[in-house]
Parts: C-alpha cells; structure tokens; sequence
C-alpha cells in the first residue's frame, strides 16, 4: 500500500500532496522536507529506489518535476514506478502534453485524476481509458442540473 | 481533450495563483496570502448570501493557500455546504476541501457524514464514488462507524456499477484498516472472494487489494480465493498481449493485477490440492521463461512491469520455499540482474537475494555470486545499491566464506558513506563473533573496526570484545598483547582505551614478562591517555590502576601518587573523585589478601545460547538445522553471547561489601527484606560496573540487527522459570473466594502510574492510601487500611497475588513464567472503628510484566462479609532507571530500535489542559530521564530509561509530541522488547 505521493519542482517547490494514511500535519512536513532533500540530493543515472525509516521510497524525474512515493516494505518497487508514469500518462492524456504549470494552476484537476486511478494507496483502476473516460464523464457533469424527482438525473449541459 | 476542461470559469482562482507566482519574496507571498485570507473571510461572514460558485472558488482558494503550507482555520462550513450542492464541480470541490482538510468537530462530521449517506443512496454512480472516496481518504473512526455495514452491501449488490464496486471495494479496505472491529464481512465472505473471477478486469484490480488484506488477517475464512487466483494468474500469463486490451500495459498482460495475485498466494501456503499446484508451478515457470525471451518493446515502462511480475513471482517461490528447482531458477536469473546495466535491476537483486540467502535450498547458488557482490560492494556509484550489496554480504555469508567477507567489509568500511557506518561496524561485529574459529582472529577483527571506524562502535561492540576474552582463556594473552600494541599508536580511539584499559587490567600480567611491556610500561602507556579521555572512560581506567596493584604489587606507590594528586582526589567530578578517594583507601589499608579477592579476576559471563541460533531454530523447526551445526553454535555461539548479564558474581559483592557505599546505594534499605540471592549488584559496586556505566542496552546487542520479518524476542529474553519464588499461601481466614477486580480497578491502577503515593481507594467504610519506592528492579510498597466507620472491621485478611503465579497453579508451573515476586506481610485481622493499620508489600521484579498483581480485601463489618479486589499499582514502569543521554546517542539508539515490532504508537486525544509544566511532570514521575534539547521540535518531549528486572535490563525510549491545535498527541515508544513498548503505550495513553 502507498502511504504517499508527492510531486514537486527541481527546486523542491511542493506541486501535489496526496496521504493514504492519516498522519499529523507535523508528520507530514516532515516527510515533505525529508523527501525533498533526499530526492533533490541523488545524482542522475542512480537507482530510484530509497530506503527511509520502514519505508521504501521510489521516485522518478519527468521533466522538471519530481514524482515520489512511499511503500511499505513488501510492496513492489518497479510496479510502483510504473504507476508514477500511468499517472504521468493520465495528466498527459488529460491536459496535453502536460507541463508543470497545468499541475500548478489546475491542482484540484491534478487530485481528481489522481482520485480516479488510487484509492487508499491502492490502485482502482489500471485501464487508461476507463479513467480517462470518466474524468471526461465528469467534466461532461460540470453543469449538470440535478432533479431528483422519481430519481431519474435529467438535463446534461455542457459548460461550454 | 477541450482546453475548456481544464479552468471550467474559475478566473479569480487563476489569477489569485498567478499572483503568488509572481510574488518576489516570502513576505510579499505572506502578504498576499493574508489579504486574500481577509477576503475570503469577509466574504463568509458577510450578511450576502455566497451563490454556489463563489462558495467553490473561495473554497477552492483556501485549498490552495492550505497546499501552499498555511493553515487554514475556516471554511469547513463552507466546504460542507458544497457537499450539498446540486453542481456536480461544487460537490467535487468541497469534498476535496473535506478529504484535505480532515476536521474532528463533531457537528461537522455529522453534516458530511449525512451529506455521503445522501449521496451513497443517490444511485447516481459518480457522486456514489465521490461520497466513496471522501471515506477512503478521511477514513476516521466515525466514518467506519457510519458505512462499515452500508459499504460491503453496495460493493456485492448486483446492480452495482462497476466503477462503485471499485470504489466500494477500496473504500472498505480503507476502513478495515482503520477498524477491523467495525467491518463485520461474515455473510459477505465468499461474495468478495468470488469478485476475483469479476468479468471486469479494473474490479478484479481493486478487489483482490481487499481480499489480500483480509486474508492476511482471516486465512482459513479466506481460503477458497488460493484457487481462484491460480486460475486468474494462469489464465493473465498464457494470455497474449493483446487480448487483455487496455489492461495490457506495455505489452505486459495486466501487470498489477499479476503482482496483486502473486501478493495474495503469499498469504497462504503453498496449495494442497495436487492440480492447483501444479497450476501454480506451470504459471511460475512461464514467468521465469518469459523473463528470457527477447523483450517486445525497448521502452523501459515495459521490462518495468514484466521484471516487477518476475520479482512478485520469486518473492513467491522463496515464501514457500519448498520448490528447489524453481528457487535455483529464480537464483540464476536474480543472478543475471546482478550484472544488468539497469541500477533499478542491479538494485533489487541484490535486495531479493537477501532473503533467497536464507533458504536452504539456494543458499549455496547465492555464494556462488560472491565476487559479483564485492564488486558491487567497492564499484558501485550509487550509495544505495551499496548498501544493498553490504546487505547481500551480511546475508549468504557462512563458515566457509566469513574471512574473506568481513575482510571486505573492513576494507569498505574505510570508505564507506558516513551514513552506513554504524550499520556495518555492527555487521561486521556479529559476523566476527558469529563465525569466528580462533579467537585470535576475533580481537584482531574487533580491534579493526575500532581502529578503522571507532566512531561508529557502539558500547556493545566493545562490551562484547570484552565478555570474549574474559570468557575464554586461549585468547587473553594475545588480546593483552595485541591492545598494548594497539595502544601504541600516537593517537588511538577513545574505545580502544576502554578496551585496552579493561584488558590490561585484568590480563596485563599475562605479558608482563616482556620487559618492553612491563608492568610500569604498560602503566604509562594506559596513564598517557588518561587526560584526553571523557569522565566515563578515565573511571574505567581508574579502576583498571587498582587492578594493577592488585597484578603488580611493584606499581602501588606510583599509582597511589596519581590517585592522591589534587587532579584526581579532588576531581569535580563525583564518580572520579569517589573513585580515587576509595581506591587509595582500599590500596592502603587492605591486607594483599584483601585485595587479591577484591580485585580478583572477573568470572566468566554465564554461558547463553546465541540468540541467532535460537532465530534460526526457530525459524525452521529443529530439523533443518544439522546436529553438527547446533552444537558448534552452543560451543561457540553459547559462550559469545553470554549478553550483558553478571550473575553470582562474588567479586562484586565482596567488592560492594568492602568499599564504602556510594551515595546512591541502599538509602531505601529495600534489600534487607529479601534473599540475598536476589540483590543485584549494587550501584556502588565500583569494580565492576564498566558494563553499568552507560549501560543503557545491555540486552544483547545481535538483536538489533536480526531482519525485521520475524520478531526479535529470542530465548534470551524470556524470564527464568523460577518457581522457587511463589509466596507462602495467605492465611485463609474466610474461605469465600476473592472477588473479582473492582471495574473501576484499572482506572485506579492508571491514576498511580507517574506517581508513588496516594489515595488507592475509598469507600464508605474503607480507606486504602499508598506509598511506594522503587529501586533498581525491586520495590516496597505500603497500604494504609483507614476504617472509616465507628465500628470494628473483623477478621480483616489481604491476599496478594501475580496473575502469572494464579495461573501457575492451574496450569503446568514450568510453562508458566512468573513475572513479579511479590511478598506481603501479614495484617492484624482487627481494625477498631476510626484506627488505621499498616501492610508492607516487597515487590521483585524478575523479567518484564504486563499484569498488575491483585489485591483482595476481606472483612466482616457489622456481620456481613466485605470482599473486594483491587489492582494494585505495581507496573513496569515502577523499575525503569533514567538515563541521561546526548542527541546523538538518542538519535543513534531511536535508529537501532526500527523493527516495526519494538516501536509502539499511539494517537491519541488529550484528557486534560495540554499544561508543558503538568506534562513535564508527568513524565518525571514516570521513571524516565526527560531529556532536553534532543527533539528538535521543543513542544515534543523525549525520555530515556532502562527497566530493571532480574533477568533482563530493558532500554526503552519515548517520544510525546503534543498537538496543541488538535489536542491530541502521538505517543511513540521504542525498546528493545515489543511487550514492554506496547504496555508502557497503553499505559501512558491514560496519562494525558
């Protein structure tokens, strides 16, 4: 299970904050400090996996953000690289080819993906389509008026 | 994808953000920050209604500035309103605010709470999964309570949409994890395990999370999902890539749910019926083949996702261990990784083949890999796989190849990462004792590591190297020998002074024959370091020069000089000054027979079985291990891992005896009360306390290091089985039996756990007031009867007794253990109206304990029989010893202590007004020294101590970080024993 996912800048700019466990902010500022520097400190072409207290901590660089997650101990290293990039994919996907900025002026939008493919630290969906589609789905439910009479959702309006 | 999606019309949003963007310096952004903050506040509590977007934007903005490191102490209200919204954005947003900004007001938690049961009942499956979410991400207890039934029906109902049950699935893990007690699965049961043949591949995904959870707490009510997930695996992996369609990931077949497979049979043995197996077996060699066939694309993400199947794969064949073929198999590719230009895969063959060192089956092919190893070892650039190979080291080495991988660690030692030192000196430690065959080769490596990397050896190390020699007299001239030469060196390491200073002490004479090593010689040498040592190590050395007269009578008038010299007879220092008064004294007076008992040679350390050994026996039952091996590891091991335990020490006690007691000895006068047998060295005992000096962690050393998957309490910390010490039964007055413990007893019992004296108990016609004093590992305690009536109590008669004793009765005495010895003294049986009569109860504590011993009370009170059982307030923290320690070492120690089993938590809400000065307080009355200045955060407070018992000395250490905001606190404690941690927890969470 991941406890957490941090992204953040080259120079340690905090972008994205996501915790599967509940833990005290104290705790939380903590971790974000300690990973920053660890992460920021390795050098290029090292490997992408830590170890910090009973955590395993796998990391990658896209760009000039940093993605960076923490395991516990039976948890799989490369699988978890590889959902750092199925994320990747789905901000792509989402925002066209995806840059720092988009994840700093569209935050909330970074979350709700997130949302969609973990839950709890555990995946929910792996398909890229299937999460694409209902990201899509809910853009689609922006201004969708709600009437609950009989129980039947009735008018979809695009926003734009 | 429209770009309109991505701002859907939050502009104030957008240009708030640039804003802080653009801000030069961290005041302009705080500046910022705060005009904002007072906007939105305004805007709240303005008497204008906010339409539903405002309320998202301001909402929105608060997350932000909250994201940015701010906090943020409004707006739940707002954010809940949205939850309520009829706009599917304003609902999202403000269940974002809530699963960010959890809040434990309980008003709030009853609006959102009503706001998802809403939702959960809308049967509209996006808000269904919103509501899911919001569960799963703030996942407190009160939300378990509110959905922990509603959950598993939503998740197993039929006309549930795929998407819910996905949501449903993980949101009930969540829970689970959070509450076990809550989530009741029952009837569920074999609906969830079915979910594993789901047709949806994404429900399997996130199902299979769940059931792997609940099978590692419910294995046999789980069972059946072992061959449904065979068949699951095996039909993924004969799959070709493309019929899986968006679940094939980088030509991988449904790489996640293959690991989460592979995951849930390590939960399980290996299967027992014979075609499933042979299922299995198939399945895991066309994964071992697949991993050597050429790659179908060059793109990284997918060797990424075939190797993490190979990894779950292998992890699942040295689980069940059983497989010889397959773990060989798995050894050679692991092999192949080991040179594979990929650091990720370099990396974690090494890691994995940690643990394939440990079977038996492969043991031998991971050696064969020894030299890849080294040269990983000295050539690697990347500091962690550094650390992965030292691991792999430690692990595959044996009899055979133990030179040669301990001279390999020493010569990295040299340069390795200051961050790995202290973790390869303790390696290389055990190693050395672990598989030395002549002890002469034992010192050298130890005195290596001190001369290479004394920094890192830690007291143990040292305290081990010396319980050696003592214990074994073949090697005792050539460790005199080699620390003189040791010590030659201009500048040696404190720790070699001390080694070499206890050495010379007690085995000098053993090359004082050489007149280059003569007994002045060696004097000099051992006073020339004298002064650039700390106070701990100039004792040590002091008590080595009254060693030295006792060995060579021809040294006394020089050393007597240096004892009498103002720098030492009137040290600043008390322990110095105590020492040189009472050795001059002692070297002046005593006859040379005196001295020679007094100062005679330490006895050997009582011999233990090596607590490795009993890990490995343990870990695979008595067969696996070959006669020949046990009983060479009971001769040497036995005798290496004495642990740090003096017992029927006679020079001790003669040395007790003749020097004058120190301050700190017997004030109590506890020890007159009981066996002498069981007095443990007294503190004053200055000859021999060089292992009680610091001695924080005598326990053993080698546990520390053992890996973390098993628990590290061995054979050595179990209690004696002494069944010698059970009390006389009580006088039995009233034959009634005693009553059960009052349900108020372990609130009384809490109410005594910081302090000594007091109130125990009252009620109409009884009073009983305590006080208590506790020294070492013993105590005396006494009860103050107060009758409070006018009439007399008759035949009043107290029993005390140990849970642990109780038992023993009923029970096989020699499995039981007892804990405590407890002895109360007889009552008079009559108690005049308004009198008061006296008990005194001795309390010993011979290992550590977590049941309070019982108390009962009976009397007769105008006729009617009173019977009544307490708790009394005897619990383990009564014996803890403060210790005073540095940062460093704090910090040093907090690190030694990482097994998951030794730390114990606790989160919890303050009972009373968060007052530094009460806590503080609080804390001392617990026992432990309260350090200052070692937590760099000064609202949190750490303590350090050692609990004193008979059989062990158990170090512990605290941390309190009280959460004024929230009031709570997190309590953490470490020591070297998982049951003490866990009781001293649960004791101090009823504290605060």
């Amino acid at each position: 299970q991941m406890h957490f996912l941090l992204l953040f800048s080259r120079q340690g700019k905090l972008r994205l904050q996501k915790w599967f466990l509940p833990l005290p902010e104290r705790e939380r500022k903590k971790i974000i400090k300690d990973m920053t520097t660890m992460v920021l400190a390795r050098k290029p072409r090292t490997c992408n996996f830590l170890h910090w207290r009973d955590l395993k901590i796998v990391y990658k660089r896209y760009a000039s953000l940093y993605f960076c997650c923490g395991l516990e101990n039976q948890d799989n290293e490369l699988l978890a690289l590889e959902i750092l990039h199925r994320y990747v994919e789905l901000l792509d996907k989402y925002f066209g080819n995806v840059c720092e900025l988009d994840i700093i002026f569209n935050f909330e939008k970074a979350y709700f993906i997130l949302d969609e493919f973990l839950m709890g630290g555990e995946i929910q969906e792996t398909s890229k389509q299937s999460i694409v589609k209902s990201i899509e789905a809910s853009d689609m439910l922006q201004e969708m008026s709600m009437a609950f009479e009989g129980g039947r959702q009735t008018v979809f309006k695009s926003f734009l | 994808m429209p770009a309109v999606s991505k701002g859907d019309g939050m502009r104030g949003l957008a240009v708030f953000i640039s804003d802080i963007r653009n801000c030069k310096s961290k005041e302009a952004e705080i500046k910022r920050i705060n005009k904002e903050l007072a906007n939105i506040r305004s805007k709240f509590k303005g008497d204008k209604a906010l339409d539903g977007y405002s309320k998202k934007k301001y909402v929105c903005k608060l997350l932000f500035i909250f994201l940015l490191g701010h906090d943020i102490d409004f707006g739940h209200m707002e954010a809940v309103n949205l939850l309520s919204s009829n706009k599917y954005t304003e609902k999202q947003i403000g269940y974002l605010f809530i699963s960010v900004l959890v809040n434990s007001n309980s008003e709030l938690i009853r609006l959102i709470n009503n706001a998802i049961k809403n939702d959960l009942s809308s049967r509209n499956p996006t808000f269904m999964c919103l509501a899911l979410h919001c569960i799963a991400n703030v996942g407190s207890r009160e939300m378990a309570e509110a959905f922990a039934g509603e959950i598993p029906r939503i998740l197993v109902a039929g006309d549930t949409m795929d998407s819910v049950k996905q949501s449903a699935a993980l949101c009930l893990l969540r829970l689970y994890k959070t509450s076990p007690d809550l989530v009741l699965m029952g009837e569920w049961t074999s609906r969830v395990v079915h979910l594993l043949n789901d047709q949806h591949m994404g429900v399997v995904t996130a199902a299979i999370s769940l059931i792997t959870c609940l099978s590692q707490k419910n294995p046999d009510e789980f069972k059946t999902c072992v061959s449904l997930a065979v068949s699951r695996l095996s039909r993924i992996v004969s799959s070709a890539s493309t019929d899986l369609q968006d679940y094939t990931y980088y030509f991988v077949p449904a790489p996640w749910l293959s690991c989460k497979l592979l995951r849930l049979l390590q939960c399980y043995p290996p299967p027992e019926d014979g075609a499933v197996k042979g299922r299995l077996v198939e399945c895991l060699e066309t994964i071992l083949n697949k991993a050597q066939e050429p790659p179908k694309s060059k793109k990284v993400q997918h060797s990424n996702a075939k190797n993490a199947i190979l990894f779950e794969a292998i992890s699942l064949i040295i689980h069940y261990d059983s497989e010889p073929n397959l773990l060989v198999r798995a050894c050679n590719q692991l092999g192949q990784f080991l040179q594979h230009r990929e650091t990720n895969l370099r990396y974690l063959a090494l890691e994995s083949m940690c643990t394939l060192a440990s079977s038996e089956f492969s043991h031998e092919a991971v050696k064969t890999h020894i030299e890849t190893v080294i040269n990983a070892l000295k050539t690697e650039r990347d500091v962690s796989v550094r650390q992965r190979a030292a691991d792999l080291l430690y692990a595959m080495c044996d009899r055979s190849n133990a030179k040669q991988i301990v001279a390999e660690m020493l010569s990295y030692l040299d340069t390795a990462d200051y961050s790995i030192r202290e973790e390869m000196v303790l390696k290389v430690a055990i190693l050395a004792e672990k598989y030395a065959v002549d002890y002469s080769w034992y010192v050298d490596t130890i005195l290596n590591l001190i001369r290479i990397a004394g920094d890192y050896v830690s007291e143990e190390v040292w305290y081990r190297v010396i319980q050696i020699v003592i214990n074994r007299d073949d090697v005792q001239g050539y460790a005199a020998k080699t620390v003189f030469e040791a010590l030659q060196a201009p500048a040696c390491h404190e720790n070699m002074v001390k080694v070499g200073g206890y050495i010379l002490g007690e085995f000098g004479n053993l090359i004082a024959g050489d007149p280059r090593s003569s007994p002045l010689v060696q004097f000099n040498l051992l006073h020339s370091k004298f002064h650039l040592c700390s106070v701990p190590t100039r004792a040590l050395l002091l008590s080595a020069y009254i060693k030295f007269i006792n060995l060579f009578p021809e040294t006394k008038s020089t050393i007597q000089e240096v004892l009498r010299s103002d720098s030492q007879i009137r040290n600043s220092d008390v322990e110095l000054q105590q020492r040189a008064v009472e050795y001059l004294k002692l070297s002046s007076i005593a006859s040379t027979d005196v001295l020679a008992t007094v100062l005679e040679e330490m006895p050997p350390f009582p011999e233990r079985e090596s607590s490795i050994l009993a890990k490995l026996k343990k870990k695979k039952g008595p067969g696996a291990v070959s006669v020949n091996e046990l009983e060479e590891g009971k001769r040497e091991g036995g005798e290496l891992n004495g642990g740090g335990e003096r017992g029927g020490d006679n020079s001790a006690i003669a040395a007790s005896n003749a020097s004058t007691p120190s301050p700190s000895a017997d004030l109590l006068g506890l020890r007159t009360g009981l066996p002498v047998s069981a007095a443990p060295p007294s503190a004053g005992s200055l000859l021999v306390d060089v292992f009680s000096e610091a001695g924080v962690n005598d326990d053993g050393f080698l546990r520390d290091l053992e890996p973390p998957t098993e628990s590290s309490d061995s054979l050595l910390a179990e209690g004696p089985g002494d069944s010698d010490s059970t009390p006389p039964p009580p006088p039995s007055v009233v034959s009634e039996e005693p009553a059960p413990p009052l349900p108020e007893s372990d609130e009384l019992l809490n109410k005594f756990v910081c302090k000594n004296n007091g109130v125990l108990f009252e009620n109409q016609l009884l009073q009983i007031g305590i006080k208590s004093e506790y020294r070492q590992n013993l105590g005396r305690m006494y009860l103050f009867y107060g009758n409070k009536t006018s009439v007399q109590f008759l035949t009043f008669t107290t029993t005390v007794t140990c849970p642990g004793e109780l038992q023993s009765h009923i029970l096989h005495i020699y499995t039981c253990i007892i804990q405590l010895n407890v002895q109360a003294k007889p009552v008079e049986p009559l108690i005049e109206g308004g009198a008061q009569v006296q008990q005194v109860i001795n309390i010993e504590s011979l290992t550590d304990f977590c049941d309070a011993p019982l108390l009962n009370i009976k009397f007769r009170y105008g006729g009617a029989l009173q019977n009544l059982t307490l708790k009394l307030p005897v619990t383990i923290n009564k014996f803890f010893q403060p210790t005073e320690m540095a940062s460093h070492d704090f910090f040093q120690r907090w690190k030694q202590l990482s097994q998951p089993q030794q730390e114990a938590q606790k989160i919890f809400k303050a009972n009373n007004a968060m007052d530094t000065e009460v806590l503080k307080a609080k804390l001392l009355g617990l026992g432990m020294a309260l350090l200052e200045n070692v937590d760099p955060n000064p609202e949190n407070f750490v303590c350090a101590g050692v609990i004193q018992s008979k059989a062990q000395q158990v170090g512990s250490l605290l941390r309190l970080e009280p959460n004024a905001h929230a009031q709570m606190y997190r309590l953490t404690v470490r020591s070297s024993k998982d049951t003490v941690s866990k009781r001293l927890c649960e004791l101090l969470a009823e504290q605060f």
